[in-house]
């Protein structure tokens, strides 16, 4: 059993078209709790996500986690803000995470029809997941990312323009999965999503972390001025 | 005038189930049915490995193959001809004036047809896969399996294309083929040889009867996909 925390960043950066996106960054993570990602558009958040999934190629840096960058990448999963739907079923979108690590058919589809069940869309297996409305499509992305039990879930603004219910829904799920040991790491706009979900706060500005604390230091009174302007709703730049 | 007397040719030839148009009917079917199994194993595969796939010769090839759609039969025809023939390098095999060489031909013709719209289609797909199947550490075979399963629908599409224009094609087959009665006749080469004849009537009702059943292919082969679940991709 080996641990992907803690992970360290070491002048870690994401260019694209000569531009830098994100970095260099300098953070250690360690291996309990919600991270949020907090920062205004532009600031380099998915960039971030992305960099440490490994699905942006990293332009500068390194970054160590606490076992081999293989292990790394197989006990962990990612969730779009604009969730993929694969073109098969609902049942079969879920169950093809397991296939690809080897299961069969129908243990696969055993195990997808019980996670499809734990994010309430136990009664759509059937369905073309295409078909879904945005909050059964994010739902369905959840329990496609956790059926193979990650230790490690990064998502990308998972709530961005879902509704009160389908938010709320949502959370618990990734409540119940932080319950489970799941590690998570999201970015969001939804500074009362933030305040209810995190543990610790990583705020962006300009590619660059302003601020690393804990949710109860950082929405108790943020240390650097931005973060501070950002928390009372100002534009910062 | 000629065109009703051809509409009552075909009825009779079809109402008599006529001994020789079932024949070159049935020879049809099994050429170019053949020539699509194959053609489509060998394209589709590699419309979804250009489609996921980044290599350097990438757009040249795809370049080429969008060229090659355009091949003139007849000299596609030739050049397997020149192949075949006894003193060509596989004159051993014999196969010259045998279904088998029509089917030969009849590949060649369709396989970059198909690649390029199997490609096409596939691109859209993978721009919508890729980050998720980057994300799951998928192997490039993987990510094929799953580019060809969930774009079936539109591979389908890429394989008719490829029927229609094997279905239709006179030049090649004739050249390999030789249009021999009995042994490589099919339906163009047969309505190719009626209208030489000045048998246009008879020629008329043999292209009525191909063109019902290029219809009849292509309507099985929707009904058949569409009833196996879903039906909306």
């Amino acid at each position: 059993m080996s641990n992907l925390f803690p992970v360290k960043l070491e002048g870690a950066l994401v260019r694209r078209a000569g531009t830098t996106l994100v970095g260099p960054l300098n953070l250690e993570l360690q291996a309990n709790g919600v991270t949020v990602v907090l920062g205004p558009n532009g600031a380099g958040k998915t960039s971030l996500l992305r960099m440490m999934h490994g699905i942006a190629r990293l332009g500068g840096g390194r970054i160590d986690w606490a076992c081999s960058p293989e292990e790394a990448r197989v006990s962990q999963a990612f969730v779009f803000q604009q969730p993929i739907m694969m073109r098969r079923s609902v049942l079969d979108n879920i169950a093809y995470p397991l296939r690809l690590s080897g299961l069969s058919r129908v243990k696969a589809k055993v195990v997808a029809a019980q996670a499809a069940a734990d994010v309430g869309l136990g009664d759509m297996l059937d369905r073309p997941a295409p078909f879904l409305s945005g909050g059964e499509r994010q739902k369905l992305a959840l329990a496609r990312a956790l059926v193979t039990k990650p230790k490690l879930l990064f998502l990308d603004e998972p709530c961005a323009s879902l509704d009160g219910r389908a938010t709320r829904e949502i959370e618990e799920i990734l409540n119940r999965a932080a319950g489970h040991g799941t590690r998570l790491i999201m970015s969001t706009h939804d500074m009362g999503q933030a305040r209810r979900l995190a543990t610790e706060v990583l705020f962006l500005l300009n590619g660059n972390v302003y601020e690393h604390s804990s949710a109860e230091a950082f929405f108790g009174g943020a240390s650097t001025a931005k973060a501070q302007a950002f928390l009372n709703g100002d534009i910062v730049e | 005038m000629e065109i009703w007397a051809g509409i009552t040719e075909a009825f009779w030839l079809l109402i008599t189930l006529d001994a020789d148009l079932v024949e070159i009917t049935l020879r049809s079917l099994y050429v170019t049915l053949t020539a699509l199994l194959i053609a489509s194993a060998i394209a589709l595969p590699l419309g979804a490995l250009l489609a996921v796939r980044r290599f350097r010769a990438r757009r040249l090839t795809i370049a080429v193959l969008n060229a090659l759609m355009g091949l003139p039969p007849v000299v596609v025809g030739l050049i397997v001809y020149v192949m075949l023939s006894r003193s060509g390098p596989f004159g051993v095999l014999g196969l010259l004036f045998t279904p088998t060489a029509m089917i030969i031909a009849q590949v060649i013709i369709i396989v970059p047809l198909i690649v390029s719209i199997a490609h096409q289609a596939l691109r859209e797909l993978w721009s919508d896969y890729h980050d998720l199947l980057i994300s799951m550490n998928t192997t490039q075979t993987q990510r094929i399996q799953a580019l060809l399963w969930d774009g079936r629908r539109a591979l389908l599409t890429a394989s008719l294309a490829g029927f229609g224009r094997a279905i239709g094609e006179v030049g090649a087959i004739m050249v390999v083929g030789g249009n021999i009665d009995h042994h490589t006749r099919v339906l163009t080469t047969a309505i190719a040889l009626e209208t030489g004849k000045g048998e246009f009537a008879l020629a008329l009702g043999l292209g009525f009867v191909l063109i019902a059943m290029a219809i009849a292919v292509n309507l099985a082969i929707h009904v058949i996909s569409r009833t196996e679940r879903g039906g909306r991709w």
